[in-house]
């Protein structure tokens, strides 16, 4: 039986990159939020720079709620599934911004509007056969307000490209019309970088310096970034890369009126016969709790904000909450951000430091930013080319052909191209289709007796081409700038990611979205959802600072029409 | 230090030094440039120079550890152009971890090892040790592209699982029992771990002097999270509140 807790007003679940973000409105506007976290707190004393720790193993060590429920696969409805030995993301207070990129990207002006765009521009037929994109309910117009404060409350770096439709070719020039410029200069670049940059220029393009949720000076009293090389993946041993658990987390501590518990395991989303949210259920320590609240924002990863809501039914909700429409778990998708192109240079490059976010970007291919006319498909990707690589990394390289895997000419290959590689990472549009989805698996269930989430989802022809487009012309920008040999890397399908959207899409219509244009529940009104998993587009960029900063209005929202949500 | 260490001598070195384990062989340390075979001293000049130092076993048997140490020496070869696998102390990466965060693959070693030692004394006539290190590559080929006979799963699996596993203990901090004296990361050029690097380090045509330093070199780094993958419940780590399991005792003796 459960222990039955003083009820709060919010209950926000999972307190990683969007419930982090949510808690600071809430409590700002004097609101009690109880926020419920799988993992534990670390600190930069918990970060070395150990490749085999952070990149081979699965660091972190504490508590992990993700790894025992790692999602199952199968690339359609007829395949046998299969699951990973790990779970992308991790639990933490800051969940995986502790040790994620930090690649901090607003989405295009195109991005929200794919549908009408393609449409007007080339015609319905061009949109992908089974596709089922929808534009946002908004534009990037609508969000722009809610970028900045995640920009600024934060701490993001970089350079506007777009000043209130000023454009300015340090920056990107394809990005929406920012109100003012980043809080930050973007980080230094470095020498292969320049160079890399030099050879966009020279082909026409226009590259520009990514924004990154990372310090590059001192920011609200915390260091600048110090390039040590061991960020992919790993924490911040300076604190200098800017998660929740860092700001806005404590910030909300600071109004007194946050309760961050630890290990908490939510296992259900309670409901009333009228079919509202109570509160929910949680385990820690094999302890089971009860936690009633006025409303409630879940705020887990994308399979498990499915997977929660299905797990959670009722009499009201039989098939799961908020799925009376049969909408939990469709419209998903995996970001296409494998295909990366690796090059060899005839030269040392000196890429043995810096950070994933350290690089310079090309969005000449991205969107809609060049004309698909005579083309047949829609989208494309971001090129971005990093100062990134860590030894047993540096030693794995590929070795485009010349030498065997192993023995005595691959180890003189290694020793002469070790520091002569580099691999570009491209994210490619990715769209929702009829047959791609989440469900939870039949048989696989994690230690507590409940199924894991079970994707079903491959990519189409419309992936395959943005891929084969926007590698291309990646081999193209290496070779300008000097490389003797390019490899394109595989794609992959659409197994369990760090880029995983949709299962609760954002839309007004109430058939095929799980929730409104506020992020709230179009069947239970005071269950909010926050995350990538209500986002319907992936646009060509990481998306997590998209998913903070709708985390944000969502939370404004609740705290706004407070007595409205929770009648 | 343990006893066995600071000895550096363990009944299997006797046995090697006397020749009845096969061709142990060390090169000298300072790589002499070039990819020229020749220039590779003669087994015979070899053998007159000291084994490698090897600790205790932890969790493999003598004869696997040694059939290890032998695959590992041809993956990452000692050679004219420097010291491998061997000098970096793979091998003992490899069965350490294997009691550690390496425990589920425990099993694949050991049947792979069965496997391919049947393997070798049916193809070639004789266990691997004894073969000359043409005919070792031979055998090591037949296993990666699968045409090995005899395994209970697929031999290219094995292969490519203990190539991983020799590169993460060439090329992996020191800490972790290998990449012993640094020589994995000199023999890329990779600088070393550094906490703080500056936009002069990142310059095309930068010299960089390597600091031949473990993460754990610098004391803010809780070591005890660098232990294990895994978090094990039933088990207790006293220095760290039980967050991650000690894999064994013998950790902090460890590297440079």
């Amino acid at each position: 039986m459960a222990t039955k807790l003083k009820p709060t007003d919010v209950v926000v679940i999972g307190l990683g990159a969007a419930g982090g973000v949510a808690v600071l409105p809430l409590t700002q506007a004097g609101l009690d939020v109880v926020g419920l976290e799988a993992g534990t707190w670390l600190t930069r004393r918990d970060f070395a720079p150990d490749e085999i720790r952070n990149n081979v193993r699965d660091w972190p060590q504490s508590v992990q709620k993700a790894q025992q429920e790692v999602p199952t696969h199968r690339v359609n409805a007829k395949a046998t599934p299969t699951r990973a030995g790990s779970h992308p993301m991790m639990n933490a207070v800051g969940g995986t911004t502790l040790h994620y990129w930090a690649q901090s990207w607003r989405l295009n002006p195109w991005d929200f509007k794919v549908v009408s765009e393609t449409t007007k521009r080339y015609g319905a037929s061009r949109l992908p056969a089974g596709s089922t994109v929808e534009d946002w309910p908004f534009g990037l117009d609508e969000l722009e307000g809610y970028y900045d404060k995640v920009e600024y409350e934060l701490g993001v770096s970089g350079q506007a490209g777009n000043l209130k439709g000023t454009i300015d070719p340090r920056g990107n020039i394809f990005e929406g019309p920012r109100a003012r410029p980043y809080p930050m200069p973007p980080l230094r670049s470095t020498g292969f970088i320049d160079l890399m940059a030099a050879a966009a220029r020279g082909l026409g393009w226009h590259p520009f310096a990514g924004p990154a949720a990372i310090n590059s000076r001192t920011y609200h009293g915390r260091s600048a970034c110090m390039y040590h090389g061991f960020c992919n993946k790993g924490g911040c041993h300076v604190d200098a890369k800017n998660g929740p658990h860092l700001t806005t987390i404590p910030r909300a501590q600071e109004t007194g009126r946050l309760k961050v518990v630890t290990r908490a395991h939510v296992t259900s989303i309670n409901t009333d016969d009228r079919g509202r949210v109570t509160g929910v259920t949680y385990v820690t320590d094999g302890q089971e709790f009860s936690q009633p609240a006025k409303a409630v924002l879940l705020a887990s990863y994308t399979y498990e904000n499915s997977r929660l809501l299905l797990l959670s039914k009722s009499k009201a909700f039989p098939n799961g909450l908020s799925n009376n429409q049969g909408q939990v778990g469709h419209h998903y998708f995996s970001h296409a951000q494998g295909a990366g192109v690796t090059a060899l240079f005839p030269f040392n490059i000196n890429a043995w430091y810096g950070l994933p976010a350290q690089g310079v970007g090309v969005d000449n291919f991205a969107d809609d930013n060049y004309d698909h006319g005579a083309l047949d498909y829609i989208g494309g990707g971001n090129l971005w080319v990093m100062s990134d690589r860590r030894p047993i990394a540096a030693a794995s390289m590929g070795t485009f052909g010349r030498t065997p895997t192993w023995g005595k000419d691959w180890k003189a290959f290694i020793m002469a191209n070790a520091d002569r590689t580099n691999t570009a990472y491209i994210q490619k549009t990715t769209l929702p289709y009829e047959d791609n989805y989440l469900d939870l698996d039949p048989t696989v269930k994690d230690p507590l007796g409940f199924p894991v989430c079970r994707i079903t989802a491959d990519y189409r022809d419309n992936e395959r081409k943005v891929t084969a487009h926007t590698q291309d012309k990646m081999a193209q920008w290496y070779k300008a700038a000097g490389a003797i040999a390019t490899q394109a890397n595989p794609l992959g399908t659409m197994g369990p990611t760090t880029h995983a959207y949709g299962g609760t899409r954002m839309g007004r219509n109430a058939e095929t979205n799980v929730v409104d244009e506020w992020g709230f529940s179009h069947e239970v009104p005071n269950l909010g959802v926050l995350g990538a998993s209500v986002m319907g587009t992936s646009g060509a960029r990481n998306p997590t600072l998209t998913a903070q900063a709708l985390a944000w209005r969502t939370a404004e929202y609740l705290a706004k029409k407070w007595k409205t949500v929770t009648v | 230090m343990t006893d066995d260490k600071k000895s550096g001598v363990s009944r299997r070195d006797l046995l090697k030094r006397a020749g009845m384990a096969g061709a142990a062989m060390t090169i000298p340390l300072t790589p002499v440039g070039g990819g020229d075979v020749a220039a590779a001293p003669p087994i015979a000049e070899a053998v007159t120079q000291a084994a490698p130092r090897r600790e205790p076993i932890e969790n493999l048997t003598a004869a696997e550890a040694d059939l290890l140490e032998a695959i590992c020496a041809r993956i990452i070869p000692t050679d004219a152009n420097g010291p491998g696998a061997r000098e970096a102390r793979a091998a003992h990466f490899i069965d350490r971890a294997l009691g550690g965060a390496l425990a589920a693959s425990k099993p694949a070693y050991t049947a792979g090892f069965a496997a391919f030692d049947r393997y070798c004394r049916s193809s070639r006539g004789k266990p691997f040790l004894e073969l000359s290190e043409r005919d070792q590559d031979s055998v090591l080929i037949d296993v990666e592209i699968g045409a090995a006979t005899g395994f209970q799963g697929s031999p290219a699996a094995f292969f490519a699982m203990v190539r991983t596993h020799t590169l993460q203990g060439t090329f992996g901090d020191p800490y972790y029992g290998g990449n012993a004296n640094f020589v994995g990361w000199d023999l890329i050029g990779y600088p070393g771990v550094r906490t703080n690097v500056s936009a002069d380090d990142q310059r095309l045509g930068a010299k960089l002097t390597p600091n031949h330093k473990s993460a754990y070199d610098t004391e803010m780094f809780t070591k005890a999270t660098a232990r294990n993958n895994r978090h094990d419940p039933t088990r207790d780590d006293g220095e760290n509140g039980g967050l991650a399991p000690i894999i064994h005792s013998g950790d902090q003796r460890h590297g440079h």
